[in-house]
């Protein structure tokens, strides 16, 4: 019951299925990377467990503790424990940090109570402290003039602040130089614990040098087509996403 | 012929009760200078000969003109003690201020007046009438000197005729204010009209920040307002204007604003637009100075069938002149606005630097904003960009903000107090920016409620 279960998942855009018959489990306490090449449909599945409206469930569920997350709004999915970091976040502009992370706390309590504003600055400047962020932030719009570094740091103190039960992190680790994937990391290993399951979405291997995961899924086409352990990474690395759209019997791009 | 003229002067000497702005010229008033008289005597011919706006007059263009009907209007009554003591109470906005004037009905409630080391260096803030009276000179230069080029010469005519409260604003050479100045008008009774004057002088290298809050007793009486503020930044002086306009939602209002900007001067306004049925601003700045700087900014916060009509001129006179317009709106339900404005670079001056950008956030299908943003370059080498856009909320924004757990209603508050603070932030003024904030938040309060 303790798990983030995806069960025979399909979803379309207009025709077009994008996620084919999908199913995984992520375990609290437990780190899985789901890798796959451009279009396999990664982000995809990322922004439908979220709630993303764009995207038509035609087949399957995905149940979080055994809830029925396509029941809920994707307000309802976060307040109850679910987490997305974005490949691609938005600007919010004018809303400055400090008021769009209060909002999403606030959003939390119960009816009628006010989050406490000493404890939540004590709180957000010390996981800003933890992701190197430095304390101007706070005052500055969400994402906003932000380099891709900054918006995946901004991501992760979200996550620290929010206290997710499960975490898709989709592409956390473009756009970002050695140095920042280290920090953003490092923030994201402090976070893991037996109370915290993780989807890491990755394209590269290199993320998992720093983020070792539990479990390894490899995405094609919609489909895992293979998973293991944090050792599949490294094969994967090393004989290129070809060798398993072979082994999976799908098509092998020109 | 002798009988009708009589009846004429009688009715002249003690207006009657029921006699409206637009039916009774301007009573005499004997103790103000004699130029004054006449330029309301003047006022009111022109007010009368002037026709009425037109929609096909460009300044008019998709403007509801039938809003200026204005034959219901007359003076307020007196105040009832309750209502002197309510007004009084409720016009407590600033902790700091250095000085404030409170208006109701265009009658003098109260006055704070400036701190002894401000007078004593020479700053004036008086009510206009005894402004006429003590600073004549002063006053009699820079009153209502810039013609209203708008659209609403007629209504100008009319404040002129009618005007009979407000503020004199002088900050001598050097002279730099560290607190704002405040001024309150209210609107009080059924078919109250008001005239809200401001003139403000700073001279050289003077520093002055001045707020005016127009409001409305009751919420729902109908009121019309026609008010004119000139602003004049002297050489290197520094003013900042903001005005919150939050007449209640029957009162029709028309502002009308010139700023004129010296050398090495730079003003900024902000004008907050939540209230009236129908409300009408018009803006002129004009640089006159090598190196003037104008920032004019407004937020418009519209819904019901609220109507806000804004015509804006930038005028670069001199060269290295640089303006700077950002208006934001926010439209709800099936309300309007409309936004005329144009940059005018003016033979000679060179390397300005002109500005105009509008943006439209519709929150309804039924909401509708015009806007017509214009250039007009007479000089060389200048650089000029303008823009208007309207849209509607982000949905990826909105999806962004619903995975933090913030439900939908929050998450669309949010994100248009965000479109609008990106206009009050650039005041610089913290204190006054969380007044706006208040009251931005206050309307959004009322639409759910």
């Amino acid at each position: 019951m303790q798990q983030l279960e995806i069960k025979n998942l399909r979803v379309a855009i207009g025709e077009n299925e994008i996620i084919r018959d999908l199913s995984l489990s992520v375990g609290l306490g437990e780190m899985h990377a789901v890798m796959g090449p451009n279009g396999s449909g990664k982000s995809t599945l990322a922004k439908v467990i979220a709630g993303h409206p764009d995207y038509k469930v035609t087949g399957g569920e995905v149940l979080m503790d055994g809830e029925n997350l396509f029941e809920l709004d994707p307000d309802e999915r976060a307040r109850k424990g679910l987490f997305l970091a974005f490949q691609y976040p938005s600007e919010v502009p004018g809303v400055t940090i400090a008021n769009f992370l209060r909002a999403a706390m606030q959003a939390r309590l119960p009816e009628g109570e006010e989050l406490e504003a000493t404890d939540y600055y004590a709180k957000l400047y010390e996981k800003m402290d933890l992701l190197e962020i430095d304390r101007s932030f706070t005052s500055r719009a969400v994402n906003e003039g932000f380099s891709g570094g900054e918006k995946k740091r901004c991501e992760i103190l979200q996550m620290a602040m929010l206290d997710p039960r499960y975490a898709v992190l989709d592409e956390t680790d473009s756009g970002l130089d050695i140095d920042a994937l280290k920090v953003v990391a490092s923030g994201v290993n402090s976070l893991r614990g037996p109370n915290l399951g993780v989807l890491l979405i990755t394209h590269y291997q290199r993320l998992l040098n720093y983020i070792v995961p539990d479990f390894v899924h490899v995405m094609v086409h919609g489909r895992i087509v293979r998973s293991g352990g944090k050792e599949l990474a490294l094969e994967l690395e090393e004989k290129g996403y070809d060798w398993i759209r072979e082994h999976a019997g799908e098509p092998v791009a020109a | 012929m002798s009988h009708g003229t009589a009846v004429l002067e009688e009715v002249t000497q003690t207006p009657a009760v029921n006699s409206t702005v637009t039916s009774a010229p301007p009573e005499a008033a004997g103790d103000l200078p004699r130029w004054f008289q006449q330029q309301r005597e003047q006022g009111w011919r022109e007010f009368s000969a002037l026709p009425n706006p037109s929609r096909k007059d460009q300044a008019w263009r998709f403007s509801n003109v039938d809003a200026l009907d204005l034959s219901s209007y007359r003076f307020g009554n007196a105040l009832s003690d309750h209502e002197h003591a309510e007004i009084l109470e409720r016009s407590a906005v600033l902790n700091g201020k250095s000085g404030r004037l409170i208006f109701a009905n265009d009658q003098l409630l109260d006055r704070d007046a400036l701190p002894e080391s401000l007078r004593k260096a020479g700053v004036i803030f008086q009510p206009l009438e005894r402004a006429l009276i003590e600073h004549e000179d002063l006053v009699h230069k820079h009153f209502m000197a810039q013609p209203a080029v708008l659209g609403s010469a007629k209504f100008a005519a009319l404040h002129r005729a009618q005007v009979r409260a407000g503020a004199f604003i002088y900050i001598p050479r050097a002279v730099e204010l560290d607190l704002p100045i405040e001024i309150f008008h209210w609107l009080v009774d059924e078919n109250a009209a008001v005239f809200p004057h401001l003139l403000l002088v700073a001279d050289e290298m003077s520093k002055i920040t001045v707020i005016e809050h127009f409001r409305s007793f009751n919420q729902t009486a109908p009121g019309f307002a026609c008010g004119v503020n000139d602003l004049i930044a002297g050489r290197g002086a520094t003013v900042k204007y903001i005005c919150t306009q939050r007449w209640n939602e029957n009162v029709t209002a028309l502002q009308i604003n010139a700023t004129t900007v010296e050398r090495d001067a730079s003003a900024m306004s902000l004008n907050l637009h939540l209230g009236g049925s129908y409300s009408r601003f018009e803006s002129l700045s004009r640089l006159v100075g090598e190196g003037a700087r104008s920032d004019l900014l407004a937020v418009a916060v519209a819904h019901r069938k609220q109507e806000f009509d804004a015509r804006t001129l930038q005028d670069h006179v001199s060269p290295h002149t640089a303006s700077d317009l950002l208006y934001k709106n926010a439209l709800d339900d099936r309300a309007r606005t409309t936004f005329g404005g144009l940059i005018r670079v003016e033979p000679h001056a060179h390397f300005t630097d002109a500005y105009q950008k509008v943006r439209n956030l519709l929150l309804s299908d039924d909401a509708e904003a015009n806007s017509m943003p214009g250039l007009e370059i007479l000089a060389d080498n200048v650089r000029c960009t303008h823009g208007a856009t309207s849209g509607q909320i982000d949905e990826d924004e909105l999806f962004y903000l619903r995975t933090r757990g913030i439900p939908i209603k929050t998450a669309q508050h949010l994100i248009v107090t965000g479109f609008l603070n990106e206009v009050v932030r650039r005041l610089d003024q913290p204190a006054i920016a969380a007044h706006l904030h208040r009251l931005i938040e206050e309307k959004f309060g009322n639409a759910r409620g």
